[in-house]
C-alpha cells in the first residue's frame, strides 16, 4: 500500500533528522566545553603543568616549549580543536593529566559501577514516585490526601548530600544494615541509590499527582464512571495513561541528569564511579578528563531524550512523527 | 410502579468553600418518567439541568451534594445509596450520553475497548468470548458503518458526529432502562444533529427505553419529547405535554424562550428593492492547501461573494465548508491561491501587512467565542480602547469619552469600564467585543459565529443589537454561521457554502421560500422546531 510506504519513509526521515540534531547538540557541547576550559580564564599550559605538580616559574623557556609540545599546546588553537574532535570521533579521549592514563580506559573502568547505581536509583524513583502519586490521587480521606500531596515537596527540598549523610549515620553507623562506603555487593548500592532517588521520585510524584488530578476531572472520566466502572478501574485504565504524558517529558530530563546526580552520591559514599572521578578531575584541573565526562553526560542526556521522544507515540496515539493526511 | 425515574422534591447544592454557605443549584424538583417515555428538560446555562442529570447518576462533581428530596431509579434509591449500589445501577439501569463528544472519550484508548466496558457490565449474561461481537453489534446499531475498523481506531481519528455515535453505542451497550442524553448534539453541525437525534429516537422507541433529554434548544425538545420540563435557576417553571407547553406556554419565561428560539419564529429579513454597491467583493476566490505526501486540498473553489454596502451577507456552512477560509481571506490573514479580493473598489489581494494596515481600520472582526477573545487581564476600558491606542487616535480624555460612547452604543452601563472579563456574562463579553470592533468606526464588520456560544435569549439580544447598530451607523456585515435560522433575521442576502463551493446565493427571503440546491433544503429542514412530532395521547 502506498500510504504505508509513505509512512515508513517519513518515519525514517524523522529519525535521521533527530539523530542529526543529537549529533549537533553533542558537537555544540564539546565546542562550548573546549572554549571554556582552554580559552578562559588562565593559561592552559600553566593549568596543565600545575595539575602535573610543576611550577611554571621553575621552567626555562626551552623546557616550557617542550612541555607545550608534550601536551600538543604548541599547535594553533584551531588545530588543537580539530585534533581533539577527530580523536573523540575515533573514540580516543586523550590522556588524563592527573592520572597519566588514557581517558577512555578510565571511563570504561568506572562506568559499570555508575550505571548500576544510576539504574537502581531510577528504578527506585519510578516505584516510589509512581506509587506516591497514584495513592495521593486515589485516597479520599482528606488529611491523608493532604499529607501525600505535601510529601514530595519535602523530598525536593532536602539536599542530596544531607540525605546521604543522614542515611549513613542511621543505617550504616547506628544500625549497621548497609555498608557506608565501597562497591562490595548489592547491599552497597542501597544507600547511594536511595540518596539519588529521593529528589527524582519527589519531582516525579509532584508532576504525576497534579497530572492525575487534572485527568480525573476530565469529562471522559465522568463518562467512564457513568458506565458503572469502579474508581480503581477508571484511574488505572483511563486516567493513568493520559496522566503519564506530561510526566514522560519530565522523566527524560530527570534521567538525563543521572550522571550529574552521581557526582554527589558517589562522593558522599566514596564509590569509585564516573561521578566521583568527575569531582576529582575538576579539583585536579584535569582538562581532558573533565571534558570527556562533560561530553559523556551530555550524550546520556541527548540519547535518553531521543528515546523518550521516540516512545511518546506509544503512549499517545495522537502524536505521530509523521504528518497525517486526514 | 410504572415510573422508571422518580424524583421527589430534589435539592442539590454546591459548597465551593468550607466557610461559605452552600450555593443551591437545584431546588425542590419533582419529575417522573415512565417506561418508553421521552421527557425533555429545557433550560439555559446555569439552570441546573446538567446538575440534575449528574444527580440521577449519583455522580455529582466535587463539592456538590443532595440537600433534600429523593431520586429513585427502577425502584432503587439513588440518594443515600452506597457507591457499590450506585455502580450496579450505572450503565445497566441508567446510562449517559454526554454533552461534548470531543472530550468525553478517552483519547488514548481505542474505541472498541471503551464500548466493551459497557458490554462487559452485562456479564455473565454476555459471556467473555462474545464481548467483541457485541461491541461490533452495538457500533452498527448506533449507525456506524464499518464497525470493525471503528473499533480499532482512536477517538481523534473520528469526526464529532461519529464520536457521538460511539458514545450512543457505549450508552446503549449496557442495555439500560433509562437513558440520560445531556445536550447530545449541541456540539455538532445541524444536519449531523438531525441525523443523530433521528437515530436516537428510533433506538429508544424500538427498545422501549425511557429517555431524559437535556437541552437548551426548545426546537429539539419540541421535535423529540413527549413531555417538556422548563427549568430556570434551579427551579421548574413549567412542565407538561410538549404540545401544551410549547403551544400555549403559561409562564412568562417559557414565552420568552420561545420568542428567542430561532427555529420557531424564523423572521426573514427583506433585501429591499435594489442591492447597493458592494463594499467587499471576493472574486473567484480559490485556496489550496498542500497535503503532506503531495496533492492539494481545495478549501475554497472559485467562490464569488459580495457584501452590499450597509447590508448583511449571511455566509452559511458546516464545518469544513470553507466559511472560515473565506473570512480569513477577507481579513488578509490568508493569501488566496487564485482570485481577487476588493474592499470598497480597491484590490487588496496582494497588499502587504504594512500597506493593508491603514485599511484595517475600516474592517474589523468579531470572534466566535467571547470567552476567549478578551484578554482576561485587560479592563473593559482597556479592551475597547486598545484599537485607538494602536492606531494612535486621540489622547486619554478623548479615548475615555469614546469608550463611554461605545458602551452606550452596545447597551452596557458606563461603570462597566473598570470591570474585567471574568466579571462579565457571555452576552456582556460579546457586547464588549463588538464595542471594540466599532471603536475605529469601521465600515464593515466580519462576524464569525458571533452568537453560537451564547444562550438563545442572549443570542436574540445580540442579534437585535447588531440590527440596531447597522441601522444607526450604516454598517455592513459579513455574518458567518453554521445555522441558517440565526442568519435569517439579520441577513439581506444569504450564501451557502459546502465543501469549498458556493451552492446557493440570493436574497434571504428567496433562499428560505424557494431553496434551489438540495443541500440548502436539507439545512432548512434540519432547523429544529420546524417539524414538531405528533403528540398523540400523551399524558403527564
Amino acid at each position: 500500500m502506498t500510504s504505508v510506504k509513505w509512512l515508513t519513509s517519513s518515519t525514517a526521515r524523522y529519525l535521521a533528522g533527530r539523530v542529526l540534531q543529537a549529533v549537533i547538540v553533542l558537537w555544540a557541547v564539546y565546542t562550548v566545553t573546549f572554549g571554556i576550559l582552554y580559552l578562559l580564564p588562565s593559561d592552559p599550559v600553566e593549568l596543565q603543568l600545575a595539575a602535573a605538580n610543576v611550577q611554571v616559574d621553575e621552567l626555562s623557556p626551552a623546557e616550557l616549549a617542550a612541555a607545550k609540545q608534550q601536551y600538543g599546546l604548541d599547535q594553533p588553537l584551531a588545530t588543537q580543536y580539530f585534533d581533539q574532535l577527530g580523536g573523540l570521533l575515533r573514540g580516543d579521549f586523550g590522556q588524563s593529566i592527573s592520572l597519566h592514563r588514557p581517558v577512555g580506559e578510565l571511563l570504561a573502568e568506572r562506568l559499570p559501577s555508575t550505571l548500576a547505581l544510576g539504574a537502581t536509583a531510577i528504578g527506585l524513583a519510578l516505584v516510589l514516585g509512581g506509587t506516591l502519586a497514584y495513592l495521593a490521587a486515589y485516597v479520599r480521606v482528606a488529611w491523608l490526601k493532604t499529607v501525600l500531596n505535601r510529601l514530595p515537596a519535602v523530598g525536593v527540598s532536602l539536599p542530596p548530600f544531607f540525605v546521604g549523610l543522614l542515611l549513613i549515620q542511621v543505617f550504616a553507623f547506628e544500625l549497621g544494615w548497609f555498608p557506608a562506603t565501597g562497591t562490595q555487593g548489592a547491599s552497597s548500592l542501597v544507600l547511594p541509590a536511595i540518596t539519588m532517588a529521593v529528589p527524582t521520585a519527589a519531582m516525579l510524584a509532584q508532576v504525576l499527582t497534579r497530572s492525575l488530578d487534572d485527568q480525573l476531572a476530565e469529562p471522559y472520566v465522568a463518562t467512564a464512571a457513568a458506565r458503572g466502572l469502579s474508581r480503581q478501574y477508571v484511574q488505572a485504565r483511563h486516567a493513568l495513561r493520559n496522566a503519564l504524558l506530561p510526566t514522560l517529558t519530565l522523566l527524560g530530563l530527570l534521567l538525563g541528569a543521572t550522571v550529574t546526580e552521581a557526582v554527589v552520591a558517589e562522593t558522599v559514599f566514596s564509590r569509585p564511579g564516573v561521578g566521583q572521578m568527575a569531582q576529582q578531575a575538576v579539583l585536579a584541573q584535569d582538562v581532558p578528563l573533565v571534558q570527556a565526562i562533560v561530553v559523556l553526560a551530555a550524550a546520556v542526556f541527548v540519547v535518553i531524550n531521543l528515546l523518550i521522544d521516540l516512545v511518546y507515540p506509544l503512549f499517545d496515539p495522537r502524536i505521530t512523527h509523521t504528518p497525517r493526511v486526514s | 410502579m410504572s415510573a422508571i425515574l422518580e424524583i421527589q422534591g430534589l435539592s442539590v447544592a454546591y459548597r465551593p468553600h468550607r466557610h461559605r454557605p452552600p450555593v443551591p443549584a437545584v431546588r425542590d424538583i419533582s419529575l417522573s418518567i415512565g417506561r418508553g417515555e421521552t421527557v425533555a428538560v429545557v433550560g439555559e446555562s446555569g439552570s441546573g439541568k446538567s446538575t440534575l442529570a449528574a444527580a440521577v447518576l449519583g455522580l455529582l462533581p466535587g463539592t456538590g451534594a443532595v440537600t433534600g428530596g429523593s431520586i429513585t431509579v427502577a425502584g432503587k434509591p439513588v440518594t443515600g445509596a452506597s457507591e457499590r449500589a450506585l455502580r450496579d445501577l450505572r450503565g445497566r439501569v441508567v446510562a449517559l450520553i454526554p454533552q461534548d463528544p470531543t472530550v468525553t472519550l478517552n483519547p488514548t484508548r481505542r474505541i472498541g475497548p471503551q464500548v466493551a466496558e459497557s458490554v462487559r457490565r452485562r456479564q455473565p449474561e454476555v459471556p467473555k468470548r462474545s464481548v467483541d461481537a457485541e461491541v461490533l453489534a452495538a457500533l452498527s446499531a448506533a449507525g456506524l458503518e464499518n464497525p470493525e475498523l471503528r473499533a480499532r481506531q482512536y477517538p481523534h481519528e473520528l469526526s464529532g458526529g461519529l464520536r457521538q455515535r460511539v458514545l450512543i453505542a457505549a450508552g446503549l451497550a449496557g442495555e439500560p432502562e433509562l437513558l440520560i442524553a445531556d445536550e447530545p448534539t449541541s456540539a455538532l453541525d445541524v444536519t449531523v444533529q438531525k441525523r443523530i437525534l433521528d437515530h436516537l429516537d428510533r433506538l429508544v422507541a424500538g427498545r422501549g427505553i425511557a429517555l431524559l433529554l437535556i437541552t437548551h434548544d426548545l426546537g429539539v425538545a419540541a421535535d423529540r419529547a413527549d413531555r417538556v420540563v422548563v427549568m430556570r435557576s434551579g427551579e421548574v417553571v413549567e412542565s407538561g405535554p410538549a404540545a401544551t407547553v410549547l403551544g400555549s406556554p403559561q409562564h412568562e419565561y417559557t414565552k420568552e424562550l420561545l420568542r428567542a428560539a430561532p427555529g420557531f419564529s424564523v423572521t426573514v429579513r427583506e433585501a429591499g428593492e435594489r442591492t447597493p454597491e458592494p463594499i467587499l467583493q471576493l472574486e473567484r476566490l480559490t485556496k489550496d492547501y498542500a497535503l503532506p505526501g503531495g496533492g492539494n486540498f481545495r478549501a475554497l473553489d472559485e467562490v464569488t461573494l459580495q457584501v452590499p454596502k450597509g447590508q448583511t451577507l449571511g455566509l452559511v456552512g458546516e464545518s469544513g465548508s470553507g466559511k472560515t477560509t473565506a473570512l480569513r481571506s477577507a481579513l488578509g490573514l490568508i493569501t488566496p491561491t487564485a482570485g481577487r479580493i476588493r474592499f470598497d473598489g480597491q484590490d487588496i489581494t496582494d497588499l502587504g501587512w504594512r500597506q493593508l494596515r491603514p485599511l484595517r481600520r475600516r474592517f474589523q472582526l468579531v470572534h466566535q467565542n467571547p470567552f476567549a477573545a478578551l484578554d482576561p487581564r485587560f479592563s473593559v476600558e482597556q479592551t475597547i480602547g486598545e484599537p485607538l491606542v494602536s492606531f494612535r487616535v486621540g489622547d486619554r480624555t478623548t479615548r475615555r469619552r469614546r469608550v463611554h460612547e461605545l458602551l452606550d452604543a452596545v447597551g452596557l452601563p458606563r461603570d462597566f469600564a473598570g470591570r474585567r472579563p471574568a466579571e462579565l456574562s457571555g452576552g456582556q463579553r460579546q457586547r464588549v467585543a463588538i464595542a471594540r470592533a466599532l471603536s475605529l468606526e469601521p465600515d464593515l464588520l466580519l462576524l464569525d459565529e458571533p452568537v453560537s456560544a451564547l444562550d438563545v435569549r442572549v443570542q436574540e439580544q445580540i442579534l437585535n443589537l447588531l440590527t440596531t447598530l447597522q441601522n444607526d451607523l450604516g454598517l455592513s456585515y459579513l455574518f458567518v454561521s453554521h445555522d441558517l435560522a440565526v442568519v435569517a433575521g439579520l441577513a439581506h442576502r444569504v450564501a451557502v457554502l459546502r465543501g469549498g463551493r458556493l451552492v446557493e446565493e440570493g436574497p434571504t427571503a428567496e433562499v428560505f421560500s424557494n431553496p434551489q440546491s438540495e443541500y440548502t433544503q436539507e439545512l432548512l429542514s434540519a432547523i429544529a422546531g420546524r417539524s414538531p412530532r405528533e403528540h398523540a395521547g400523551t399524558t403527564s
